[in-house]
């Protein structure tokens, strides 16, 4: 039986995490990530997890530190945010290189200057080249769902990769929502107990971690790399459909919404997908076909399936809560990426929205939408990157 | 040796085999030599437990002389060298002279 519950993003994972009670968790607080680490820490303390809890000094001794544990042989798990994500840069490359399978919670906030603790994607997009994989998620209930998948698809031999689980700081990570929690044995046995591969503990077998490979087999190793990536699909879908088997939900590469025969769209990430999604409704209500797709998986990024889902579409909206500066907004690039390859495309626009927690709200939808049924009559775009919910 | 192609590599750069650095002959990064004055030197063998890699060789208990495959130079023997009688057993020679 499904326990429901009203809780916020940050509990509902710090539960999650809670289940999975993995051996070492080394973290630094930082807004608005502090919450999931404090209600984690307290399960450290009330005996309720057998996990080591390593306080660190930074973030990049945090990363520094899971990567030690994680190359040791144990099932390693941290949670950051901001400028925290941005102190781990050069470790994230490090624990993706070295295919150690952490699980990393992400509540995004944006990056400073000028200095902001509220919700944007400025922070996870930093580490979009890093090999981590990367799942969205829009509000506590599918960050929740993500965290547990992403043990499974981390560890997958085929796999070993970290994955990082996004969800929007303090919109989801601080307001409660309602949620179904499995039971602690329903995680407990679809995570499974965990599997090291070539751990250093292993004191008969002595390896070493992290050798200096140079020009004559660099390349190599980062071609393999790839090829590991290439595999992260098919395994994100076996996971999602064990997953459903004990909890009902389904998911997949991303949330199609409203989009089979629909004639414009919003792409979106996150929790400003639930606005979009009510707005699309009133326009289906005026008999306007509009739709949603939400990516989940972004990293790697599913393009084939994202052009298959898009292709039909007249005209299409990619909202970025991040921007390129002197670039696109990096969902836009991956989406037009995807459309590209077609031999012919829907019209396609980017708008940046919500940065430093901005709000998104359903006039914003609006505007885009209407803006989409001119483009989609007239075929002709004015702006092809606009900022939108900004004050001239 | 034929090197190895992107399908034959283990995960992550690990290395599975222990105590390959003897492969792997490091004297070419060295731009000074340390020699070795046997008249100095008092058998405290300080050259041998403080070099970094294992190019000090000791036989029967005694110093012998260099290995120079896996010498870089570094120069911690030549330092950490007591001598006899304010005269080191270990000095530093420019490798180009």
């Amino acid at each position: 039986m499904a326990r429901v519950l009203a809780v916020s993003g940050n509990e509902a994972v710090a539960e999650a995490l809670r289940q999975i009670n993995p051996d070492v968790c080394a973290a630094y607080p930082i807004t608005p990530q502090t919450e999931l680490m404090q209600r984690f820490s307290s399960f450290v303390s009330d005996g309720k997890v057998d996990t080591e809890l390593i306080l660190v000094e930074s973030e990049h001794s945090a990363m520094s530190a899971c990567i030690g544990a994680s190359a040791a042989g144990g099932r390693v798990a941290t949670a950051t945010s901001s400028q925290g994500l941005a102190l781990m840069w050069e470790m994230l490359y490090i624990a993706a290189g070295l295919r150690l399978p952490i699980i990393m919670p992400v509540v995004n906030r944006a990056l400073s200057a000028p200095l902001n603790i509220h919700c944007d994607h400025t922070d996870a997009m930093g580490a979009r080249d890093s090999g981590w994989i990367q799942l969205w998620s829009e509000n506590a209930q599918e960050a929740y769902d993500n965290t547990i998948q992403a043990f499974r698809i981390a560890e997958h031999m085929d796999i070993r990769l970290p994955v990082i689980i996004c969800m929007d700081g303090f919109i989801i990570g601080h307001s409660i929502q309602r949620i179904e929690y499995l039971e602690d044995s329903e995680v407990k046995n679809f995570v499974g107990e965990y599997k090291a591969l070539n751990p250093i503990l292993d004191i008969d077998n002595p390896k070493s971690y992290g050798p200096l490979i140079l020009p004559d087999l660099f390349h190599e190793y980062k071609r393999a790399q790839h090829e590991v990536t290439t595999n992260v699909k098919r395994v994100v879908l076996e996971v999602a459909e064990e997953f459903e088997k004990i909890s009902g939900r389904k998911y997949g590469f991303f949330d199609a919404y409203r989009l089979e025969d629909a004639e414009i769209a919003i792409v979106i990430l996150n929790s400003a997908a639930g606005t979009s999604k009510d707005v699309i409704d009133e326009f289906r209500d005026r008999g306007i076909k509009a739709g949603l797709l939400k990516p989940r998986l972004f990293r790697p990024f599913p393009y084939e399936e994202v052009a298959d889902a898009l292709k039909h579409l007249r005209a299409i909206c990619v909202l970025d809560r991040s921007d390129s500066f002197g670039g696109y907004g990096p969902l836009f690039l991956e989406v037009s990426s995807a459309l590209c390859q077609l031999e012919s495309r829907p019209k396609i626009i980017n708008k940046i929205y919500g940065l430093g927690g901005r709000d998104y709200l359903p006039q914003h939808a609006e505007q885009v939408l209407e803006e989409l049924i001119e483009i989609a009559k007239t075929e002709k775009i004015s702006i092809i990157k606009e900022y939108i919910g900004v004050r001239e | 040796m034929k090197l190895k192609g992107w399908k034959e590599l283990t995960p992550g750069a690990v290395i599975l085999e222990a105590g390959n650095a003897e492969e792997f002959k490091t004297g070419s990064w060295r731009a000074f030599r340390p020699v070795w004055i046997e008249e100095n030197c008092i058998q405290c063998l300080f050259c041998w437990l403080y070099c970094p890699d294992m190019a000090i060789k000791v036989k029967d208990g005694k110093r012998a002389e260099y290995d120079y495959d896996y010498c870089k130079g570094c120069g911690i023997c030549a330092l950490e060298c007591p001598g006899k009688k304010g005269q080191k057993a270990i000095v530093m020679v420019e490798e180009s002279r």
